[in-house]
């Protein structure tokens, strides 16, 4: 398999951004009530992703490594508006469909996660093939999501209707408290059968944030490096205290042993 | 004075940012395993939230508008917020070392929270004065509280609750978040 397929093939099986990865939760809850939705989510993220994994692969040696993460904010920030203007003038009801979760794409972790933890490292080619495949793999699993509350919640599928007349739709599934039903699910099968995925800990990937949405107390892909390795400083020079410490009473005893010493002789 | 009544209400109660909306779901799965901790979260929001709708309102209707550019809203805002979260940051650590230690920790988990950049969206996109925007800006951040507090608090004790096996970690939390969505839907009928 050639590298730029395996970029695909990454995202959309082997590090599956929804199912596996968990990133993105709250497009993947907030805009999956019907398969459409979910698929124009995915789509126009995807054109983001690919977008800011290019741009980011190809600015990666002028961005000073201390500001990357505001840089790559700006960059998400200018692509995710450039969509949205698209939209606006092109498909208005995709837009008004998606809403307020358009300039929300601005802040999926999924975006920085792999700006932060591939484009930055890889040169351009595979970095947009990278943005595609997961982009595409996220656009797939939202929506499969999507299909499923809406066959349950309205008994159609892309708005045609293939349940009989019999089956009285559950419209729990589209409403709020069903995007959170089909995700528990979705997540206790995952337990259940040992899949890989990030909730059952089966999973451990590069991604900056350690990738678990739902463990992760809010983005933290940005800002945890810094974090971490600020503890790890801490833990050092405690250490290191402690080391210094260790040996000055080690010093002490021998003073005093010496002192002794020096009293019995 | 009744509109400013409504707002609040609407916004903390009837569409909860996190429980209907689904902004800020990231911290509230992920802080929401002790109240202590998640009190300290929701407080640190309150906090970020309300300056920050202040402050886009400001710059919004100041700035861009008057210079025709509402198109740069998405790239303004999110930079108002990332330097807004590191300005408090620096702020309370000189000035005020007691609030530093109780909100120091989650102010950094803060910047990239979606709900923070929702609710500015929200005001721009409801054509909110500053006041309704600070109004909304508070009753949300207050919303969020709310839930994550409960969640906790549910959480803690589901700690001694006999789970089954498939069901324990995340998929146990959703399903409580699922029920409390639905008894969060009886607050519709408020307005």
């Amino acid at each position: 398999m050639n590298k730029y397929a395996e970029r695909i093939y990454n995202g959309m099986v082997k590090e599956n951004p929804t199912f596996v990865i968990m990133l993105g939760m709250c497009p993947t809850l907030a805009v999956t009530t019907s398969g459409n939705n979910g698929l124009y989510m995915g789509l126009t993220t995807t054109a983001v992703l690919a977008a800011s994994n290019l741009l980011i692969s190809a600015l990666r040696k002028v961005i000073p490594d201390k500001v990357r993460i505001p840089a790559y904010i700006v960059v998400v920030a200018s692509l995710v508006t450039i969509v949205q203007l698209l939209l606006k003038a092109y498909l208005p009801t995709v837009n008004d469909l998606l809403g307020i979760f358009i300039p929300l794409i601005v802040v999926n972790c999924i975006i920085l996660g792999r700006a932060e933890a591939y484009a930055a490292k890889n040169p351009i080619g595979v970095s947009f093939f990278d943005g595609i495949g997961m982009g595409l793999g996220f656009s797939v699993a939202l929506t499969v999501i999507g299909s499923f509350r809406e066959l349950l919640g309205a008994g159609t599928i892309f708005g045609f209707k293939i349940t009989p007349d019999s089956f009285e739709p559950i419209s729990i599934f589209i409403l709020a408290p069903g995007a959170l039903f089909t995700l528990a699910i979705l997540t206790a099968l995952q337990n259940k059968f040992k899949l890989p995925s990030a909730t059952n800990g089966s999973v451990k990937n590069n991604i900056g944030c350690g990738g678990d949405c739902s463990h992760c107390g809010g983005s933290i892909c940005t800002t945890n490096r810094e974090m971490l390795s600020s503890k790890d400083e801490i833990a050092a020079s405690k250490e290191s205290i402690v080391k210094k410490a260790t040996i000055k009473s080690e010093h002490g005893k021998n003073e005093e042993k010496s002192s002794q010493k020096g009293g019995l002789i | 004075m009744k509109e400013l009544i409504i707002i609040i209400i609407g916004s903390a109660l009837v569409n909860n940012v996190v429980l209907s909306q689904f902004l800020g779901l990231c911290p509230f799965l992920g802080v929401s395993k002790k109240t202590n901790t998640a009190a300290g979260m929701g407080s640190a929001v309150i906090f970020v939230i309300t300056i920050a709708s202040a402050l886009c309102s400001l710059i919004y209707t100041g700035i861009l508008v008057r210079l025709h550019m509402e198109y740069l809203q998405t790239i303004v805002f999110i930079l108002v917020i990332a330097c807004l979260v590191q300005f408090v940051e620096m702020i309370l650590k000189k000035y005020s070392r007691a609030l530093y230690s109780a909100l120091g920790v989650y102010l950094p988990l803060i910047t990239t929270n979606c709900a923070v950049l929702g609710v500015a969206i929200i005001n721009v996109n409801k054509d909110y004065g500053l006041i309704s925007s600070i109004v909304n800006g508070f009753g949300t951040a207050a919303g969020f509280t709310i839930a994550i507090i409960i969640m906790a608090g549910i959480r803690e004790r589901i700690e001694y609750n006999d789970v089954p096996k498939s069901f324990q970690g995340s998929p146990i939390v959703l399903i409580t978040a699922g029920l409390m969505a639905i008894a969060f839907c009886g607050f519709a009928g408020l307005l």
